[in-house]
């Protein structure tokens, strides 16, 4: 896990793909991509590119996980055999069964499931090219496809994850950066709430570091949660007769 | 979307405490505000605001006229498609209104798979599934016309303010036009092209929903359909 011989900042304090530490990849976001999903949304950073699908409120086949007084919300992550340069396993792993949970939990906090007691919302999220940070870019298109969808929750979620690499704190980063650098650590949450919904940690951070990767993750999600707005004011804002006016109801 | 009458609102956005608003569309946050829980528009309406929400599914509620579809025949009762979360029930008594037995009689000589039915929805609360009933003025099978199926949010705008779409719908074609609250509607035409312009105009309206001037354009559209397709409304 050492950084041996490779250098992921340059003298400039540039990162390997020119980025500099305080900086975002570029994002793209669209929202009903799928047409049979209740609702769906694609979401890109950089070379990590995610899909997802939400189904319901609705009543799953199998009756005996309905909860009596909420809906039941089954998340699952996936990666396509594609989506790496070595052909990934479809079946499920153990990293996507933990990650399945750990991305049920970032969105819990935020929907209003009370609303629908015994029925099921099913949230997929499929990984078709993945380059590092997969997890929160899934929160992320998760999120939108959940807004998309019309469930009812208390607020836009998104994820970003942090690293260190050769003693930097870097935001968002990339596989390379992930597999070379000292620590990684992915941060969900609802900056309307002010509510962190996820957050993992896998290397070593001083307490001082911690606060200030936590800061950057911080501000990033805001950018994110925000261009998540502007892509859903997007959606509903092409109406063709917004321009033209006119008073009635 | 600079209208001063009308805002987009997303998820999270506090409302006001002058707001009209339901349940599931909006909540109530630890703070007491009340926040928008799905994208929808905020509408002035003299003093008020009211929050249209542009997302959701129906939710049954006692009282509620909706149309649904047989799904499956059970021994003393018909399981039906409401187009909710909840797949509703109906009884054999309330339909027959006498006593039923199932070694003597069939369920599916009544209601079968695929027949559409008007019904009230008595009992709900979100612990049972809902149950329907046909005993009342117009309740049953329904036994001509089409059904259409839209989102449930889109049904206010069919209807329009006190009625006003749904009297253009209804004046402009010579259809009659039943829009149930779970977002099926029933059409009954006096012929096959009124019946496709009224589909085109209400599949129009559910894409449109969220546009000011709607019911003026609504008017134009059957209007010009008429022409293109050579037909009046006779009588």
């Amino acid at each position: 896990m050492k950084a041996e011989g490779v250098r992921l900042i340059t003298e400039e304090g540039l990162r390997h793909d020119g980025r500099r530490p305080e900086d975002l990849r570029p994002i793209k976001m669209q929202v009903g991509v799928l047409s049979n999903a209740d609702g769906s949304a694609i979401v890109e950073y950089g070379k990590t590119k995610v899909i997802a699908a939400v189904y319901g409120p609705r009543e799953p086949p199998q009756k005996f996980m309905l909860l009596p007084d909420r809906a039941v919300l089954r998340v699952r992550y996936h990666m396509a055999p594609f989506s790496t340069s070595d052909r990934k396993n479809p079946a499920p792993s153990r990293r996507e069964i933990e990650l399945s949970k750990v991305i049920r939990e970032a969105l819990e906090p935020v929907l209003l499931l009370e609303y629908f007691p015994r029925t099921a919302i099913d949230v997929f999220i499929e990984v078709l090219q993945a380059d590092g940070g997969t997890r929160t870019t899934g929160v992320t298109a998760a999120s939108l496809a959940l807004a998309d969808a019309g469930i009812p929750m208390k607020a836009l979620v998104a994820g970003v994850a942090v690293g260190k690499v050769n003693g930097v704190l870097v935001l968002d980063i990339d596989e390379v950066e992930d597999s070379m650098g000292e620590a990684d650590m992915p941060v969900a949450g609802a900056p309307d709430l002010g509510l962190i919904t996820l957050l993992q940690l896998n290397g070593v951070l001083s307490e001082d570091e911690f606060k200030r990767a936590l800061d950057m993750a911080w501000r990033a999600i805001e950018r994110i949660v925000e261009m998540e707005k502007e892509v859903l004011r997007g959606k509903y804002g092409l109406a063709p007769a917004q321009e033209q006016g006119g008073v009635e109801g | 979307m600079s209208d001063q009458k009308r805002r987009l609102v997303l998820p999270g956005e506090i409302l006001g405490s002058n707001v009209d608003a339901k349940e599931p569309y909006v909540y109530r946050d630890e703070q007491g505000s009340v926040r928008a829980a799905v994208a929808g528009l905020l509408d002035k309406r003299d003093e008020r605001e009211v929050f249209i929400p542009l997302e959701g599914v129906y939710i049954p509620k006692p009282g509620d006229i909706v149309i649904g579809l047989i799904s499956g025949v059970g021994v003393t009762n018909w399981f039906v498609d409401i187009n909710s979360p909840y797949t509703a029930v109906l009884n054999v008594q309330d339909l027959l209104g006498r006593p039923f037995n199932p070694q003597l009689d069939e369920l599916s000589r009544y209601l079968n798979v695929g027949d559409y039915i008007k019904a009230k929805v008595v009992a709900f609360d979100r612990t049972r599934n809902p149950l329907l009933s046909v005993q009342g003025q117009g309740l049953g099978r329904i036994v001509e016309g089409k059904v259409i199926e839209i989102s449930p949010t889109r049904i206010p705008r069919v209807i329009g303010r006190k009625g006003s779409m749904l009297e253009v719908l209804t004046k402009e074609t010579g259809c009659e036009v039943y829009a149930a609250v779970n977002g099926r509607i029933h059409v009954k035409c006096p012929n096959r092209e009124m019946e496709a312009i009224v589909i085109l105009a209400i599949k129009t309206i559910e894409r449109e929903a969220f546009t000011t001037g709607l019911t003026a354009r609504i008017r134009k559209l059957i209007e010009e359909e008429k022409i293109v397709r050579g037909v009046n409304v006779e009588g």
